[in-house]
């Protein structure tokens, strides 16, 4: 049931032109390809689906939750995920919401990966300022926090309306919210967030040197022990990718050629030679992908999920489709096996909803949140749930593993 | 303490004016700080080297190892003398996707030499209207002289009441004292826990100052 390690896929979301046939796929045909693609994400063994969040063109996915819900429905193991969840303009309320309600329906299947968004004018649309990008973040998550934890929230903070006697329904699945991994490219706050909380931390792991995110990791390791969450090995560490194969490795780097130079990000600045040895991504056969993600851990640290970036850059269905079946069939087997050697009995598994919910009610029974007759009236009938919330709910600051155990938070 | 001098030159031909001018001054600076001591060292950077990386770091976001080295090497330097050829009224744009790369923050209290050289010394305010501001932004500390040399500078036609040496000779002694004044520089890691949790040294006092307590 639980793994040691999780991989997966994870999904910007982008609809671009394929640079060799000129051919821009609709929304319609990029919405069901994405389906396709999870489903087969699934089928070929891997554990994880994150997709990504925007609100212009030319992306789709701007109601990740709708998406991922109609995919948890067609799928029976695959852990929904994000990549990323923006905590500065989405309303924390409504994420509590959201992803409770995509708990429930898919079985506890669902984590979030949250992050800023690097698009200057996403803030303006949704009446924020990216100069407060980052103490948004902090005031936004800690909201969200106390929406999933606590039955009754009163909150008056810097950003929002306050609020007064506030339930956020449904309660989270089983009284257990979904983990949370707190995704940077270059801000130590953020892993000093994901430390704080316990929580996981993801690094893209795309765009830059591995020296810049070795701080970011080490950062992360280290305040995950001072804020009393276990040792610095304990702490819970996804890491982001990029592979191209073909079963020979010259085959590989001329078909992935034309669509690095054009791709949006990155395309028309360094060379895609340049670019493989100054990033993890890797374009050759399954082996060298096997041989250069093997050898992760020995600048990371034994970690817990290792996504990688395969439908971008206008890459057609039916080679992505080819991909994911080479990363499933002949990579990952591989990965798993190889990461298993040698790796430390105190590494936790990778965060599943079963785990944290044994984690929290031992072989008890977890909560099941049934509302009182007078709900809607929070403030006097003493809770708007039958059970009392004090002694239900999960502790506060409390994550996966060892310090989900702990009693009070570390302030 | 041995002291470290970075040089940015921005000079594009080979051998290139630019350069001549970064070396007179490097070397009359540290002339300067020998009068009062000072050993230093110098670590010349010439930008043309890392043009490519300049604008890859701009496209992708990062800088390339030695483009990251020489960064490295100027915000850590205690004292930087910064010569950019005059194109079209201003810096060379080499020069300014240099400065667009560094860390804004990173040169903040540096003492820097400004040096520029063209065709003519009709462009020589250009150190004055478009250098000194792009370094007063950067809350650097350009030193009160600039100098500015001309291609006559070089030849027959050199200024003969104030020679370009004299001025190298008045900007090296500038920065030199400019230096000489300050404790060696040192460099903050800005991801130590310090360096980014202010007062308090917890999470709890990011939290706390958004609350507005």
């Amino acid at each position: 049931m639980s793994s040691q390690m999780q991989f997966g896929i994870f999904s910007v979301s982008d609809i671009t032109r394929d640079p060799t046939t000129g051919r821009t796929p609709s929304e319609a045909e990029r919405i069901r390809d994405i389906v396709t693609i999870a489903k087969h994400v699934e089928e070929v063994g891997l554990d994880v689906f994150a997709l990504g969040e925007h609100h212009n063109p030319p992306f789709f996915s701007s109601s990740p939750t709708t998406t991922l819900a109609y995919i948890g429905a067609q799928t029976t193991k695959l852990i929904l995920s994000t990549a990323t969840t923006l905590i500065t303009t989405n309303d924390p309320v409504k994420i509590a919401e959201d992803y409770a309600m995509l708990q429930h329906l898919t079985g506890g299947r669902v984590d979030l990966v949250m992050g800023r968004g690097n698009t200057g004018p996403v803030y303006p649309w949704f009446g924020q300022d990216i100069r407060q990008g980052l103490p948004l973040a902090i005031e936004n998550y800690a909201l969200l926090r106390e929406l999933w934890e606590k039955d009754v929230v009163d909150w008056e903070g810097k950003f929002r309306t306050p609020l007064q006697g506030f339930t956020s329904t449904p309660r989270p699945l089983d009284g257990v919210p979904p983990f949370v991994w707190h995704g940077s490219i270059r801000t130590p706050e953020i892993a000093e967030q994901a430390a704080y909380y316990g929580d996981g931390f993801f690094a893209n792991n795309i765009f830059w040197p591995k020296e810049h995110y070795q701080r970011l990791i080490t950062l992360y390791r280290q305040r995950f022990a001072h804020y009393g969450h276990g040792t610095p090995e304990q702490a819970i560490v996804g890491l982001g990718g990029q592979a191209f194969m073909a079963k020979n490795s010259q085959d590989a780097v001329a078909q992935f050629r034309p669509y690095f130079d054009n791709a949006p990000v990155y395309g028309h600045g360094p060379s895609l030679e340049e670019f493989q040895e100054l990033t993890p991504l890797t374009v050759g056969s399954p082996q060298q992908v096997i041989d250069r993600y093997a050898a992760m851990r020995e600048h990371y640290g034994d970690y817990q999920r290792q996504l990688f970036l395969m439908d971008h850059a206008g890459l057609p269905l039916a080679t992505v489709l080819e991909q994911l079946e080479l990363l499933g069939t002949e990579v990952v087997p591989v990965l798993r096996k190889e990461l298993a050697q040698n790796r430390p009995a105190e590494v936790p598994d990778a965060p599943t909803h079963a785990a944290r919910v044994a984690a929290v009610y031992g072989d008890g029974p977890s909560r099941e949140a049934r509302p009182t007759a007078a709900a809607g009236n929070n403030l006097t009938v003493g809770g708007p749930y039958q059970d009392t919330p004090a002694a239900a709910a999960p502790t506060s600051g409390s994550a996966f593993g060892i310090a989900a155990t702990r009693k009070e938070p570390v302030r | 303490m041995t002291r470290r001098i970075a040089v940015v030159s921005a000079g594009l031909s080979n051998p290139s004016s630019t350069r001549m001018l970064a070396d007179r001054l490097a070397s009359a600076t540290l002339a300067e700080l020998r009068v009062r001591d000072i050993e230093a060292s110098v670590d010349v950077i010439e930008l043309r080297d890392l043009a490519h990386d300049i604008t890859n770091n701009l496209l992708a976001g990062f800088a390339p190892p030695a483009l990251e080295d020489a960064l490295n090497r100027v915000v850590s330097a205690d004292g930087l003398i910064a010569v950019t050829p005059i194109f079209s009224t201003s810096y060379s744009g080499l020069f300014k996707s240099f400065i667009d790369v560094i860390d804004p923050d990173a040169l903040t209290g540096m003492p820097v030499l400004i040096g520029a050289n063209a065709g003519t010394a009709r462009h020589s305010l250009a150190i004055d209207y478009a250098i000194r501001p792009l370094f007063a932004y950067l809350h650097a500390e350009p030193v009160p002289t600039g100098v500015f040399a001309a291609s006559s500078d070089w030849g027959a036609q050199a200024d003969e009441v104030k020679p370009l040496g004299a001025r190298v000779e008045r900007g090296a002694r500038e920065l030199a004292a400019a230096i000489a004044a300050r404790e060696p520089r040192s460099v903050v890691d800005p991801f130590h826990p310090d360096a980014f949790l202010g007062e308090g040294r917890s999470f709890g006092h990011l939290l706390g100052g958004l609350a507005g307590e």
